[in-house]
């Protein structure tokens, strides 16, 4: 759904919003509800979104609950990541570069006006447009023209930030064109066969007119035209979301609404649930990992999520880089019993690593070529950690593994530390930043000691986005200063595929070559868990771990 | 009397600007970068992190990031928090509710800390004594996100006694459990200060001057026994109200409660610097405001204390 | 006020109570010895502690609790920090493992006996700072009063505004380690407040007592007077204050690894692992009974020492 964004709130206790749910099917879907319309209003543990509610600005799982129910975009995705038409009524390419876009008649925002061809465009340059700020404005940069709505280098002051008085060169992206109402075409700077995939998602919601003449108030009381809409917001308490009357899609409410509560602490959402006084939790504790199954029967999901947990090796490492350092990569790699830690610590609500990306993308598989290095294997380790110390001795001391310390990491650092120290001999350290900007700052700084903790979120079901943006050469969010031509080559191959089959074969290469490299050591996967009290049913979690909230059952 | 409460009010000023200048000081001491935390891993992009910069002025030397504070303060407007929520929103939200979980937290832990210690100190050795320092013990040893998350396990969902959580526009009854978990702590030290200070006064000379003169027993303990020992109670009790207000993060965040705590930790973790040093200086308003009602009460508890 | 309320005669029907001579002793206050030279109230104190029993098993108390933090090692052939193995996770109690052994495998007993070290250490050098700071200040402004409480009572005030998280970031980035010290110097930044206010409190009420204008009379200087007969008759505040507040500020230690801003992990503690314990406190809640006993142990140690010592401190209750 979004980068795995951190959770702003309550480091320690927060509602974690890399705990995130999938499932496919793991709810007691097709149940009769019985007697009685369902017209209840659904309670869902949720907490404050981070950002006001503009679709461009929402980045994380709290607000993107809001958007996802309150927007509709071209396309939706169901429970398992397959994409459907909402608003659109194709979208086509003869070359993955130049897409032609055509809506269906009869949409409207909740505020009675249409949704328009002009209501994309705008919405997506607005969302582009460098003075705007807005989070996800990066989603844009595939379209032709991005550039020119952002400064220029020689409107920057030494320090980047923008000169008095400058403004970029552009306001409306040179690749998009509205043809008509209902059709416009969008033209990419190289072909991208993912593109539909993406269109699901935040960034590419519609605006309604109303937006554009004040974004602050829209913020706080947006208008769409999903299947919901936002009817009070209760800051850090609550958000009440009622079915639009205008709807036009195929996402049909059954419920009376759905009421977000806010949450600062998992273990009081979750007795919250087992006392009656919630209808869905969308993260079990940690503190209820063990137990949660029992307590809850057929009312509990706890399968894997769009969500890998890494530790990622810097290459400005010495010791970690070079013909030693990639035995070294190896051998720490096999001395994490990955099978024990997810059934131990994590009591199952964690499954242990097979590739780069994860069990609910299309196209993952348990027999990747390269991917038995994630295999627990000390002798193996042991053997490879000693050839390192043949060409270059590790010294005294210990092995880093570095994250912050916000929210509950030693928990299984402490264990993967033991292994480590128990199999190579050698000491192994959590490494703890206070808070998370600051860990932040030392990966950027390259400043990291050792080893550092990634946690990535999918934005859209797709294994590209699990690569590029993370190891890609320069990419935002490769802190290692990974870099290989083997790999953006592999990538750029495979986003020109058009045939989807013969991409997730590329993609599958492309993750061969990280095995061979390892600048990342796949972990495990997080689960999505949480569960559902007696009053509803027909409880469905997605492929990006929320719960299918407009299918919800509740008779009052 | 009146002299010397005009002069404590007006000593407020330094105290305000000293409080926010050494409040903002740590706020930019503080490592790390807010603005490239705000996008989680992937980070934001650097338009908006430069816009944010600029909105908040972290790109400008500390004292200048001050005076704008200040100018702020004068201008009656506080600034927005990073998500674009004004700054005195937040506060007006969070306070009236901490404050009286404080309250309700104050007045559980001085009535059962006075009488226990009371009657202990009376008893000095005896059997209740005893039971008293073990159950004191217990309380002290455990962190309050152990006894927090234990109480609403077993009291809010297997018993059903209490709610659960708090929720929004907790009622008396909802916070009574945050309350007694806020108030173990502070509890342990109110019994012990009133036990030793029963202990130390109820041999002290005017005390058997009142035994001799021939004073009932229940009224010896009442007027002299008691009052001379309530100075030391009292005034952990006026300190004791800004801890409570400042440090319920543990408990605001077990039984779902939207406060200053918790608002303030979120802050301090995001690196806020308007939200940290806004919050802090209203607590800190409350603690003078405290402290100033003890000293008054000094003067009342003990004659000999006099204030020019 | 009205002093003189309680000599007005009393209602028909009160109780009357004329204590008994014995009770009153007026004797024992007027054998004042003159042959020996007049010893320091402190000197007294020692005497007069020396002979309870209840200090001598205080004392041990401590003293066991000292040598185990010293030298853990004496206790147990096993580490804190290997040998623990996923196998072995939440074990019961066993030969092998007198306390069992921890969600990561690590046993209990070991871990128990260790993390004294750092536990005792962030409880005293934390009580030692605050006592020593918040006394100081206390003690000064409650004594000498006018500007000079005005200043020291409004420094107190702003360091007061300092939320303790703000501090421990702060702090925990500018110090080399996150050592027991560093935890220390964090607790004690927000705690000296509370200690200086109490101080001051108590040296208020004690000020004005007859012996302190004796002591004036008698042509003694003012610090003679605050070192020799104020602080110790203001003691008993703070002693319990800080015997109660140790075992606080160790408990302390445990909320701040909680929320990220403690020790540092490699170090083994009390609270630390009470805070590791968390996770598993609705399987397995008996393993966060052996750290949190340990500190109960050690802070009924210092609470019966401070119990004895402000005794001993006390006039009143010695000629008894």
């Amino acid at each position: 759904m979004t980068p795995r964004k951190r959770l702003m709130g309550l480091g320690a206790f927060a509602l974690a919003s890399s705990l995130v749910l999938t499932a496919c099917g793991g709810g007691g879907g097709g149940e009769e509800t019985g007697e009685g319309a369902s017209t209840g209003i659904v309670t869902v543990g949720n907490g404050e979104p981070q950002n006001p509610i503009i679709p461009t600005m929402t980045n994380e799982t709290f607000g993107s609950k809001v958007t996802s129910n309150v927007f509709a975009g071209l396309v939706y995705y169901d429970a398992e990541g397959v994409v459907h038409n909402e608003v659109a009524e194709s979208i086509e390419s003869d070359d993955n570069k130049v897409w032609t876009i055509t809506l269906k008649d009869g949409w409207e925002f909740s505020d009675g006006t249409p949704v328009t061809a002009q209501s994309f465009v705008d919405a997506w340059n607005y969302g582009a447009y460098g003075p705007n700020a807005q989070n996800l404005s990066y989603f844009f940069e595939p379209i032709e023209g991005f550039t020119d709505l952002q400064l220029a280098e020689d409107q920057l002051d030494a320090e980047g930030a923008p000169k008095e008085g400058e403004v970029p060169a552009s306001k409306e992206m040179s690749g998009l064109e509205v043809v008509s109402d209902t059709e416009f075409t969008a033209t990419l700077a190289q072909p991208e066969s993912d593109f539909p995939l993406r269109l699901g998602y935040s960034a590419f919601y519609p605006l309604p007119e109303s937006f554009f003449e004040d974004p602050e108030a829209f913020g706080e009381a947006p208008i769409g035209n999903g299947p919901y809409v936002l009817e009070t917001w209760e800051h850090n308490s609550l958000i009440e979301l009622r079915p639009n009357e205008t709807y036009a899609g195929e996402r049909e409410v059954q419920n009376g609404g759905v009421d977000l509560v806010a949450y600062t602490d998992e273990d009081s959402a979750y007795n919250d649930l087992l006392d009656g006084n919630l209808d869905i939790v969308t993260n079990v504790p940690a503190s209820a990992f063990g137990t949660f199954e029992d307590e809850l029967g057929d009312r509990a999901v706890n399968q894997p999520a769009a969500v890998i947990q890494v530790i990622n090796v810097p290459e400005y490492n010495e010791k970690l880089s070079g013909e030693a350092g990639l035995l070294r990569r190896q051998a720490i790699s096999m001395a994490i019993d990955r099978e024990s830690i997810t059934e131990t610590v994590f009591s199952g609500s964690r499954t242990p690593a097979t590739d780069f990306t994860s069990p609910v993308i299309n196209g993952w598989t348990e027999d990747l070529e390269g991917n038995e290095v994630l295999d627990f294997n000390p002798d193996e380790a042991k053997a490879l950690w000693a050839q390192a110390e043949e060409i270059e001795p590790w010294g005294d001391e210990p092995l880093f593994i570095a994250s912050n310390a916000d929210s509950d990491h030693q928990s299984w650092i402490d264990p993967t530390c033991n292994g480590i120290r128990d199999t190579l001999g050698i000491d192994c350290e959590f490494d703890a930043y206070p808070t998370f900007d600051e860990f932040l700052d030392a990966r950027d700084n390259e400043e990291i000691k050792g080893l550092f903790r990634g946690g990535w979120q999918a934005d859209y079901p797709a294994m590209s986005n699990f690569l590029g943006p993370i190891y890609g050469t320069g990419a935002g969010s490769n802190d290692m200063g990974y870099s290989s031509e083997e790999f953006d080559a592999k990538l750029k191959e495979a986003n020109g595929e058009s045939d989807p089959d013969a991409a997730i074969e590329l993609y599958k290469e492309a993750q061969t070559i990280l095995f061979q490299d390892l600048p990342g050591i796949p972990l495990w996967y997080n689960n999505a868990t949480g569960g559902w009290s007696e009053s509803v049913d027909n409880v469905v979690f997605g492929w990006d771990s929320d719960p299918i909230l407009y299918q919800v059952t509740k008779s009052e | 009397m009146l002299w010397y409460l005009g002069r404590r009010l007006l000593q407020v000023i330094p105290v305000f600007l000293g409080a926010t200048l050494l409040l903002y000081a740590l706020v930019f001491l503080r490592p790390g970068d807010p603005v490239a935390g705000l996008g989680g891993e992937r980070g934001l992009p650097e338009a908006v992190q430069q816009q944010i910069r600029a909105q908040f002025h972290l790109d400008q030397p500390f004292i200048v990031q001050y005076l704008y504070y200040l100018k702020g303060i004068f201008t009656f407007d506080l600034g927005s928090t990073f998500t674009g929520r004004p700054v005195s929103d937040v506060v007006v939200e969070a306070l009236p509710i901490t404050f009286q979980l404080a309250i309700m937290a104050l007045v559980i832990e001085t009535v059962f800390g006075i009488a226990f210690g009371l009657f202990a100190g009376l008893r000095k050795g005896k059997f209740f004594d005893s039971t008293v320092l073990v159950f004191s013990l217990l309380l002290i040893a455990l962190p309050t996100f152990v006894t927090g998350l234990v109480l609403q396990i077993v009291v809010g969902v297997q018993l059903d006694w209490l709610p659960v959580t708090a929720g929004r526009d907790p009622d008396f009854v909802s916070l009574l459990m945050p309350a007694v978990v806020l108030a173990t702590t502070s509890f342990a030290q109110i019994l012990r200060l009133t036990r030793t200070s029963v202990i130390e006064n109820a041999t002290a000379d005017f005390v058997r001057t009142a035994r001799a003169k021939g004073l009932s027993g229940g009224r010896v303990v009442n007027r002299h026994v008691l009052r001379n020992s309530l100075i030391p109670v009292v005034t952990f009790v006026g300190v004791d109200l800004g801890n409570l207000m400042a440090g319920s993060i543990v408990v605001e965040g077990i039984f779902n409660i939207n406060g200053v705590g918790g608002t303030l930790f979120n802050a301090i973790q995001r690196g806020e610097s308007v939200t940290i040093v806004t919050l802090s200086t209203v607590l800190v308003l409350i603690y003078i405001v405290a402290n100033l009602l003890v000293d008054l009460l000094y003067a009342v508890l003990d004659p000999r204390i006099r204030y020019a | 006020m009205p002093e003189n309320r309680y000599d007005k005669a009393p209602r028909p029907g009160q109780d009357r109570y004329v204590a008994a001579p014995e009770e009153v002793k007026v004797g024992v206050v007027d054998a004042v010895s003159t042959d020996t030279a007049p010893s320091s109230m402190w000197q007294e104190a020692w005497r007069e502690m020396s002979h309870r029993v209840l200090f001598w098993v205080s004392a041990a108390m401590i003293v066991i609790v000292i040598v185990v933090a010293i030298a853990p090692g004496l206790f147990t052939d096993q580490l804190p920090r290997s040998g623990c193995d996923l196998a072995n996770s939440l074990l019961p109690p066993s030969g092998e493992h007198f306390f069992g052994t921890d969600k990561n495998g690590c046993d209990i007993y070991t871990r128990t006996l260790y993390g004294a070290e750092a536990s005792v250490l962030v409880g005293l050098l934390t009580t030692t700072f605050v006592v020593l700071l918040g006394t100081v200040v206390g003690a000064i402004a409650g004594y000498y009063g006018g500007w000079l409480d005005t200043i020291l009572s409004r420094l107190t005030d702003i360091f007061f505004a300092v939320p303790f998280v703000l501090a421990a970031i702060v702090i925990l980035s500018i110090v080399p380690s996150r050592s027991a010290l560093a935890v220390a110097l964090v607790l004690a930044s927000f705690g000296w407040t509370t200690i200086a206010r109490i101080t001051r409190g108590a040296v208020l009420s004690v000020k004005n007592n007859e012996f302190v204008t004796a002591a004036k009379a008698l042509g003694m200087s003012r610090g003679a007077i605050l070192w020799k007969h104020v602080l110790p008759n203001s003691a008993a505040p703070i002693i319990v204050y800080s015997t109660v507040a140790l075992g606080t500020f160790i408990v302390a230690e445990a909320t701040l690894t909680f929320l990220g801003i403690g020790l540092d992990p490699s170090t083994v503690s009390w609270g630390g692992d009470l805070s590791n314990g968390r996770a598993s406190i609705r399987t397995n809640p008996e393993i966060m009974f052996y750290p949190a006993a340990a500190l109960a142990f050690t802070v009924l140690g210092f609470i019966l020492l401070g119990d004895v010592v402000r005794d001993a401190l006390d006039p009143k209750a010695r000629k008894r």
